[in-house]
């Protein structure tokens, strides 16, 4: 276990430092950085200023060296548009953000589990080709048109819930559900083909030659054992989800990360666009080392591999 | 004494369906394949036929005549000139429908291309060579998964400019994750077999073994991941069109169409169902295709 975890540690790290050097390199995309950071119609002493305050006249490595040593110490650069340290506008925002991926995960958990498991009791019955054709629909829906479509029947047509903000947790219903349903298909087909490989197996049949009732056997035997891969997907989508919240923050005017990333490249803020990348992507990382930390903790076949 | 099967009466009923009307069985009794192919020819027609069949001008603004609600809406307004209506600056919305058609399935089309050729590309040499080079491979496929992909595309077309191609690119170096990792396990699974193992033998070359052996074998899945891929492509164009960094006015995407809507969604809602609509569609009948084209080239993987 040791050796397992040391060596995904490893893993995590390296790739932790190729996107550190990927989003640092982002702000030369541009071209020179300090033209585009003094503006236009600035003059040739401005943008040499530009050039000097900001370090660009350095070589490249020695510009990555400092700013990971800074990035490192909590320090991701100063915003100059908000005039204020990144780090501190980031970590305001990212709690909104994180309760919209938390209550998106529970509604899509909360849908596609039960789908999953009434689809696998009766394979191509009427009913696991209803829970499928929910999967694809889900699939096939741009996740934008469907917030724009509850807007419309849930905030105006009916008028049952709030259209913008995050001032009570009705705001959080209509984003949850945009965000959430996206990763209700994925969730739904792993379950399902989880509970119809346990349901064949030896163990359930004992179970039930014993004579329990078939809610146990369903929920207490075979329910445990088929969530095991859902639980990792879950970590993995919910990296997803907070990457993906920038267009369902856009749209409900929820004031979290992913509305902050589209303000910041709306004003060409650009050491707030490289941070929320670094963050986000160390977020999806850390979460998938812990994924992978309790599939080798729960399956001892994993840890020899 | 030899049983001469020759010799036996060759009639109708005891002759085995050769392969490839078996193939066409299953393919025109695949229900969902034949509504995805069915609506996708239909989409393709009408992006295809977009100038000839439109009934006006994409571009053309006639500011006393917007607005004009589509044809099934009780508003005396409503007029056979514009069957779908006119948006906010008198546009004909059934002819911006159609164009939109073109710019969804190229960059789909463009997107699904360019992430084809580099995702197949790492996930065949990390299936055959195993070793250090799947190792490196695979560290480049969990760095790529880990950063968000609408974030990055939104940055960099910010930084480098908004175009169709600078959308197709960005898209393509983004999403050809599921193409290396699917690609990857496949080659795996062919390059242990024996006919791969009896080319080696005959000492082909890694190039020839490669695209003679291998390739053919895995084509059906390419098939599928490159259908999913248009899908997904097409969902973030409209997604970066939406957010106002994708295709830009007054070009006719259906996310951008959506986005301009935004606004309307309180009197006249129509104009955000209709192409979120066209969207959903052609999204659909993509993936319909894809799971048939799996159902059908490869019936035991259904579940």
């Amino acid at each position: 276990m040791l050796y397992y975890t040391l060596k995904r540690l490893g893993v995590a790290v390296l790739v932790a430092i190729t996107v550190s050097v990927l989003s640092f390199s982002m702000i030369y995309l541009s071209g020179d950085p300090a033209v585009a950071l003094a503006g236009e119609g600035a003059s040739n002493e401005d943008i040499e200023n530009v050039r000097r305050v900001y370090g660009f006249d350095q070589p490249i490595i020695v510009q990555y060296g400092s700013w990971l040593v800074q990035a490192l110490q909590g320090n991701l650069g100063h915003s100059n548009y908000l005039k204020a340290p990144v780090a501190s506008v980031i970590f305001e925002r990212l709690p909104t953000t994180m309760l919209l991926g938390a209550c998106s995960l529970a509604f899509a958990l909360l849908l596609a589990i039960p789908l999953g498991v009434v689809a696998a009791i009766r394979p191509n019955s009427i009913l696991d080709r209803a829970a499928l054709s929910v999967a694809v629909v889900g699939q096939a829906m741009p996740s934008f048109w469907f917030a724009l479509t509850l807007i419309l029947w849930f905030g105006i047509t009916w008028r049952l819930l709030p259209i913008t903000g995050t001032d009570s947790w009705k705001n959080f219903i209509m984003p949850s559900m945009a965000l959430g349903y996206y990763l209700t298909p994925a969730v739904m087909r792993l379950t399902r083909a989880g509970m119809l490989e346990v349901l064949s197996s030896d163990y359930i049949r004992t179970a039930r030659a014993k004579g329990l009732r078939p809610m146990t056997v369903l929920f207490k035997h075979a329910l445990r054992n088929a969530i095991i891969p859902v639980v990792s997907l879950a970590a993995v989508q919910f990296g997803f989800m907070l990457g993906g919240s920038i267009v369902i923050e856009t749209i409900f005017a929820i004031n979290g990360l992913g509305y902050l990333a589209w303000e910041s490249i709306q004003r060409a803020d650009l050491p707030m666009m490289q941070a929320i990348v670094l963050v986000l992507s160390i977020f999806y990382i850390l979460l998938t080392f812990l994924a992978d930390m309790l599939n080798a903790f729960l399956d001892p076949r994993i840890r020899v591999a | 004494m030899t049983i001469d099967t020759a010799k036996a009466p060759a009639t109708m009923e005891n002759q085995e369906p050769s392969p490839g009307a078996m193939m066409r069985k299953r393919v025109f009794s695949h229900w969902g394949f034949m509504i995805g192919a069915i609506v996708l020819i239909a989409i393709f027609l009408m992006a295809l036929l977009a100038p000839y069949i439109s009934p006006g001008d994409p571009f053309d603004q006639v500011l006393s005549r917007k607005l004009i609600p589509p044809i099934w809406s009780d508003s005396a307004k409503a007029t056979w000139d514009h069957p779908l209506g006119t948006d906010h600056l008198g546009r004909d919305y059934m002819t911006r429908l159609f164009y939109g058609a073109r710019i969804s399935l190229l960059i789909g089309f463009g997107a699904m291309l360019i992430s084809g050729v580099i995702g197949t590309t790492l996930g065949v040499l990390a299936g055959y060579y195993g070793g250090r080079v799947d190792m490196v491979v695979n560290f480049i496929i969990t760095t790529r998964l880990s950063m968000p992909v609408v974030l990055v595309a939104l940055a960099v077309v910010s930084i480098v400019g908004s175009s169709l191609t600078v959308v197709i690119w960005v898209l393509g170096l983004l999403i050809w994750d599921r193409f290396a990792v699917v690609m990857r396990s496949a080659t795996q699974q062919v390059r242990a077999l024996d006919f791969v193992t009896s080319a080696q033998a005959l000492g082909c070359s890694t190039p020839r073994i490669l695209l003679t052996e291998v390739m053919p074998n895995i084509t059906n899945h390419l098939i599928v991941i490159a259908t999913l891929e248009m899908a997904h492509a097409i969902l973030l164009e409209a997604a970066l069109s939406f957010l106002g960094l994708g295709v830009q006015p007054p070009e006719p995407s259906w996310g951008l169409m959506i986005s301009e809507a935004k606004g309307m969604i309180f009197f006249d809602p129509w104009l955000i169902t209709i192409p979120g609509l066209a969207l959903f569609a052609l999204v659909l009948s993509i993936n319909l295709l894809g799971d048939g084209i799996r159902d059908v080239t490869a019936p035991e993987n259904r579940n």
